[in-house]
This record gives structure tokens, sequence and C-alpha cells, in this order.
């Protein structure tokens, strides 16, 4: 056991701590929170996730070829973790960085794999997730926008919904059923949907924080060549659980990063605030649960440590690489919740009151974070699989 | 970076494992709660030619020269079976203060005798106070005739009925601050003024005894370090053996987790095995998340004591914190899980219990080591 580094890798680790001290848009402020980014962020972040892509600062561990670094899963730790130290701006094209390239690169085709990484990398073009519908949420298998075949295309009908980012996507990593005779698992196909073809229609979904960062996506007789479908025609499950897998491991590294930054932020946050005449952290209670995030953010960290090290070594990632997402889930929200206890009366102050504490922001992280235990797999479906798949107890 | 465990201590924890299932079954474990001695000499000779009493000390003590994180391996599997008996005071308690503090003659004599099973120790530290910081030691050492008078009341001392001399932490002055004039004495347990008492206890597979110490005279090089500034040493020890501590909590974890998986598999309720129901499997889930998280705290901590991190304080308290939660709910949902049959006396489930609750009052229960971590990180 050895948490030391290379002195190659320490050397990366200043490279990469040099360059964010200059690159950082001076205009970024960090959020209060660990969420996707805003709207008003957007063109600021396309510009940084370029600057990150032209310094190499990005795709770490794809492939060379692909666009990538050809480095390990090591530099990528080290990369988060000189982000978050230096409270670096969010990746915009998360879904395409975290979920999309790693699965095109697992199933593509070599033109797929050539066309598409490159220019996830970049953020010339956006990802979004087609995987939810109005009738398909934690069970996904059942959903029915349906692809018939047609010569060449494969004509799309149907419906996605809570689809972020689809308002500002290229394309969609897009489930559809293509084979209804068969059972549920077994008739689907993945398609990489270009979003401008015609049919294709989105309708932002205002969210509980006001916002519209959610979409409905509908598709109305929208024909895709049969050159974009991913991983084989009716191979559509087993490709979508590879992007899971990855959404479930890369985002993870991401996630921690994230979360520090919004505990660093929470910390300042306390230290102004006062109760009684005194500051928040110096009342005990609160120094609990201060510290019990912190302990809870920093265990995040070596968690994954563990998860690399079985990479590293060829080995598949074990239980401690599945419970990622929940142990965030849940430390998240109650680190907003504590930002709202922290902030007392003020919590109830929306952006636009001078009154409201840095600018507002906290309120509203704090409602996004309600998101957290739905998104991206239920806390519930994700308890069905750590107890059916690691734990080995019977599926119903 | 490489955080996993080596073939070497991989095969430290196989080895481990099917001794410990053959020698340290449920029946001896319950027949040592039955008796003060809490285990046999057979069982203590056995461990010290495995080689395990001395595995952290030098091999100029019969020692294997070992690391924390070999003893990780060892303290999970040990954790597992809930060993009964005085491996973790003798070894890494009072054998450990005395690795650290000891003069060379008392290493080469107590490390020694240690290793090879031929003396056990303790750690005398806490008092009636239940305070783990230094103005809880209220012990008193007064100098005298060139040596040490020691008066006061020692409690919750771990298997001092068992013991061949004790580590005793007294006061020899009255400083600025609480930490100074504390010292560490080594005091053989026949010291005349000496009194030990076995108390019973909640956790039979660990005893705990009341040390009083009446006039209790020792020579002057019974003083272990220097006069009146142990408390850095104290500190460096009991890191290091929370640290240990937590690796034997998460070995204990993980046996409950594995005992109610495997009991949801095979229990019928209504037809179909309890572990097809969410409320089992969201509970057993909780369950792996909780004892995965705790091992990488642990893990953690364990190389930051090796390598002598300057982190290795914070990494020891936010472990402690940690694992002490997650072993009493690892415990508390087990005998939940498996229904009556799980709080009876019959089914080893309330060994476990009640080791996660006597370890989450040794060292430092959570709350104290959360306010520890948020000193540290100048909160």
């Amino acid at each position: 056991m050895d948490l030391s580094l290379t002195p190659e890798q320490e050397a990366f680790r200043a490279t990469v701590r040099t360059w964010l001290k200059t690159n950082i848009p001076r205009e970024w402020t960090p959020m209060g929170s660990a969420e996707i980014p805003r709207a008003e962020q957007y063109e600021l972040l396309r510009r940084w996730q370029r600057t990150l892509f032209d310094a190499g600062f990005i795709g770490l561990t794809w492939p060379k070829e692909y666009g990538g670094g050809g480095l390990t899963f090591l530099e990528e730790m080290v990369l988060q973790q000189e982000m978050a130290l230096a409270k670096a701006p969010p990746i915009l094209n998360v879904l395409g960085v975290g979920m999309t390239g790693p699965t095109v690169i697992n199933w593509g085709t070599e033109e797929q794999k050539k066309r598409y990484p490159p220019k996830i990398l970049s953020c010339e073009e956006i990802w979004c997730q087609g995987y939810s519908e109005p009738n398909a949420g934690s069970d996904l298998a059942s959903l029915q926008t349906r692809a018939v075949k047609d010569g060449e295309h494969w004509v799309v009908n149907g419906q996605k919904v809570w689809t972020s980012f689809a308002h500002v996507a290229d394309y969609m990593m897009l489930l559809a059923r293509t084979d209804p005779s068969v059972p549920k698992h077994k008739g689907i196909t993945y398609f990489l949907l270009d979003m401008k073809l015609p049919g294709v229609t989105v309708k932002p979904l205002r969210q509980i924080t006001g916002e519209a960062e959610f979409n409905e996506v509908f598709f109305d007789n929208v024909r895709v060549h049969e050159s974009e479908v991913l991983g084989g025609v009716n191979n559509g499950w087993a490709v979508g659980l590879t992007t899971l897998m990855y959404e479930r491991l890369t985002l993870g590294f991401g996630l921690q990063m994230r979360l520090r930054i919004a505990l660093d932020g929470l910390i300042d946050l306390a230290r102004q605030m006062e109760k009684s005449g005194r500051a928040l952290t110096k009342e005990p209670v609160m120094r609990q649960k201060l510290a019990q995030i912190w302990i809870e953010t920093e265990c995040l960290k070596y968690t994954g440590a563990r998860a690399i090290t079985k990479l590293l070594r060829g080995e598949m990632p074990g239980p401690e690489a599945s419970t990622g997402k929940m142990a965030w889930v849940d430390t998240h929200q109650r680190l907003q919740e504590l930002a709202m206890e922290i902030e007392g009366p003020y919590s109830q102050l929306w952006k636009g009151s001078e009154w409201a504490i840095e600018g507002g922001v906290w309120p509203q992280s704090f409602l996004r974070s309600r998101a957290n235990s739905i998104e991206g797999g239920t806390t519930e479906i994700q308890k069905n699989i750590i107890a059916e798949r690691l734990l080995g107890l019977p599926k119903d | 970076m490489d955080f996993g465990f080596s073939q070497e201590q991989e095969l430290l924890r196989s080895t481990a494992r099917k001794f410990l299932e053959n020698e340290c079954t449920s029946a001896f474990v319950r027949a040592r709660m039955e008796e003060p001695a809490g285990v046999t000499d057979e069982f203590w000779s056995k461990l010290a030619e495995q080689g395990w009493l001395g595995l952290v000390y030098g091999e100029e003590y019969g020692g294997s020269g070992l690391g924390f994180v070999d003893l990780t391996v060892l303290m999970e599997e040990m954790g597992r079976v809930v060993m009964p008996g005085p491996f973790f005071a003798t070894t890494l308690l009072g054998g450990l203060a005395i690795r650290e503090a000891g003069s060379a003659a008392q290493k080469k004599e107590w490390l020694t005798r240690i290793a090879s099973g031929r003396a056990k120790t303790t750690l005398a530290w806490t008092e009636p106070s239940a305070r783990w910081d230094a103005a809880g030691v209220t012990c008193k050492a007064r100098e005298s005739k060139g040596g040490f008078v020691l008066n006061g009341t020692k409690l919750f001392v771990l298997d001092a009925h068992l013991a061949d001399a004790l580590v005793v932490v007294a006061r020899t002055s009255e400083g600025p601050t609480p930490e100074d004039g504390t010292s560490l004495f080594l005091v053989p347990k026949a010291t005349s003024g000496v009194n030990v008492k076995l108390l019973p206890t909640m956790d039979q597979t660990r005893k705990l005894c009341e040390v009083t110490f009446k006039d209790a005279t020792v020579p002057a090089d019974a003083l272990m370090g220097a006069k009146g500034a142990a408390w850095p040493t104290l500190t460096r020890v009991v890191e290091r053996a929370t640290v240990a501590l937590c690796a034997e909590m998460c070995g204990g974890a993980q046996r409950v987790l594995d005992m109610t998986t495997e009991y949801a598999k095979i229990r019928i309720a209504f037809g179909k095995p309890i572990g097809t129901y969410q409320g089992v499997k969201h509970r057993a889930a909780d369950m792996l998340v909780d004892v995965e998280n705790a091992k990488s705290l642990t893990y953690y901590a364990a190389w930051a004591v090796d390598e002598n991190a300057p982190e290795a304080a914070l990494a020891a308290s936010m472990a402690k914190a940690y694992v002490t939660d997650a072993y009493r709910k690892a415990a508390g949902a087990g005998i939940q899980l498996h229904g009556g049959i799980g709080f009876t006396w019959e089914h080893d489930l309330h060994l476990y219990f009640k080791r996660a609750k006597s370890s989450e009052f040794t060292f430092g229960d959570a709350t104290y080591h959360r306010e520890r971590v948020a000193q540290l990180i100048s909160l």
C-alpha cells in the first residue's frame, strides 16, 4: 500500500497546478454547490473546456488516437484533486465526457471512434442522454420510444423526459425500442442521434429551482441513418449499462471534486455567520456536523483510490466502486441542508435580494440537490443493484 | 500510488483467517467469555508461534518488523471472529507504549518477552472521569527517595488482571496546560500498593479493570521517556492503537454483513427468501456502503501512520469517528434483519453488537473524534 506518487506523477501534479493558476478564467466565481452548470455560465464554460482541451487536460484516460491523453486513472485523479484545490469551473459537456466518449470508445466502429470522441472533449459537440421516458424511469427497460427500420434509416417516434442539456445539445445518446416482440431488455438499440435532425423537438421543463435545465424531447418520424447505431441492433441494453458504469466511475471523480469545493465554500460561510455572538464554526453542534461532512468527503476520495488501484492492477473494481454515487448523494444533500441551517432565516432570500448571502446561490443549489437522489439512477435503484449484484440477494 | 494490499498481505489474511476459523471458534469465544482469563495458554502460545504478538516490533526483539498496514489485515481477521483475550492490550497498548517511550533496557526486556508470549502488558490511562484528554489524568506520581510514589485510580483498563506490567499515565507536576506534567511509568503489577479488580462488562470478550495505586512505589528507572512530557508520546501510541482498533471493527462489521446476507438468502417469509424484499435489500446495501467506507478511511489511516505522515492524527480521528458509527449501525441492522433469532444468546450476533459498543468507547467515541477533526482542520 502506497499513496505516494512517482516523480513523474508529482511532476504532472506540479504542471497541472501551475497551469490552473494562470488559466482559470478571471470572471469565474466558484459556485456554492456541486451542481450541473447554470445557463448564464454556458458560454464561459464552453470556452473553459476548450482551454482544457487545448492544454490536454481533459479525457486523460482516453486513447490518444481518439483525442485523449492515453494516461491512467491516476493522472485523472491528480487532475481532479488539483481542480478541486483551485476551485476550477466544472466541465460543460459533462455527459459527453463522462458517458458518451467512453461508451463510443468501448462499442463504436472505428469510424465512430474517430468521429465523436475528439469533438466531445473540445466541447464542439455537446451531448445529452435520452434514456428516461414519462413511463420509464427506474424501470428503464420498459421504454416505449420506437425505432422502425426503413431502408438505410431508422424512423424514431416517441418521447424522452428529464433530459439535461437537450436544449443546448448537438447529439443525444438515445435508447429506443427496435424489437417489441422480444423480452424488454432484448429489443433496445443505442443510437447516436443528431439533435438537428428534422422531427426532433425540445421543450424546456421548468424545475423546482425555477430554471429549465431539464427538457422534454419529442421525436416525430426522425430518420436516423443506420450507421449511427452503436454496438449493434438490439444490443442497446448492454451498451447503455456500459454508459452507466462509466458514469459511476468517471463522474465519480468529478463529483468528489465538486463536493470538496462546495464544502470549502460551506466552511467559509459558517465562519462568516454568527449565532448568539460567536462564529458558527465555534458552535459545538455545528462543528460536529461540519466535521462529519468533511470526513465523508475525504472518504469518497479514498474509496475512489481503492477502485483506481484495482483498475491499475488490471482487476475488476470491487464493491467500493459501486458505492460512490450513493455515498455522494447522501453527503451532498446533507451538505446543502447544512448550508440552509447555517444561513438561517437568510436562506429564505432568493437571488435579486441585496440581503441574500452570496447572491442567493445556496438556496438555489439546495433545491437542485433534491434531484441528486433521483437522477442517474435513484438511490432506491442503486440499493437494489448493490444488494443484487454485490451481495447476491435474490431478484424479486 | 497503489491503495491496495500486497500479495504478502493477502497471504497473511488467508493464513490468519484459516487459523482463526479453526482456533477461535464461536465455542472458544463463548468459553472465554465465561471465565476471567479471556485466553488460554495454548491459544496464546499459538499466537506467539504465528509471530503475531511481535508483528509490529523490530526483529531485534524477536518481532517481525512489519507495519500498521500489515497489522490492519490481521486485526480485520481478529475482529471477524470477535477474538477475546489480551492481544490488543498487550501488543498495541502496553507493548506499543514501551516501543515508543521505553528505554533501551525496557524495550529489550519487555518487547522480547511480549513477542515470545512470555509477558502480557496493558495501558492504565483513563480514570473515573472517563475523559480522553490530558485534563483527565489526575493519578499522581510524586518523586521520593530516588523513585516515584503513585496514587490514584484508573478505570476501563483493558486486561489489567492478566498483565505482568502496566504502563501507567500519571501526573508528575502541574503545568501551564493539562498536557504538561504527564509522565509514563512501567509498573510491574506485583508492585506493592497496586490493586487490580476485574469488572463485570457488557461485552464479555473485552475484560475491563479498575486499577488503584495506593502509595505504590517504583524505582526511578520505571519512568519511560522524559518526565512531564509524555503527552505527545501517549497521543502517538493511542493514535496507532486507534487505527488498529478501527481495523478490528471493520472486520467485525464485514462479518455481520456476511452473516446477514447469507441469512437473507435462506430465511423464507411469505414464500420467498427475505432478501428478495426491498426493505431488507436496502438495509443490507446501506450496511455495505458503510462498511466499504469504513475500510477506506481505516486503510488510509494505517498508511498515514506507517508513513509518519503529518496528517496521521487527522486520519486516525476521521477513521475512528466513521468506523464507530458504521460498526454500531451494521451490528444493529444485523440483529434487526435476523429478527428474533438475532436477539438470542445462542446466535453470535450479540457478540458483534456488544463489541461494536465497547469499541465505540475505547479511545474516544465518534463525537470526541469529530471534534478532534474539527480542531485539526482549524475550524
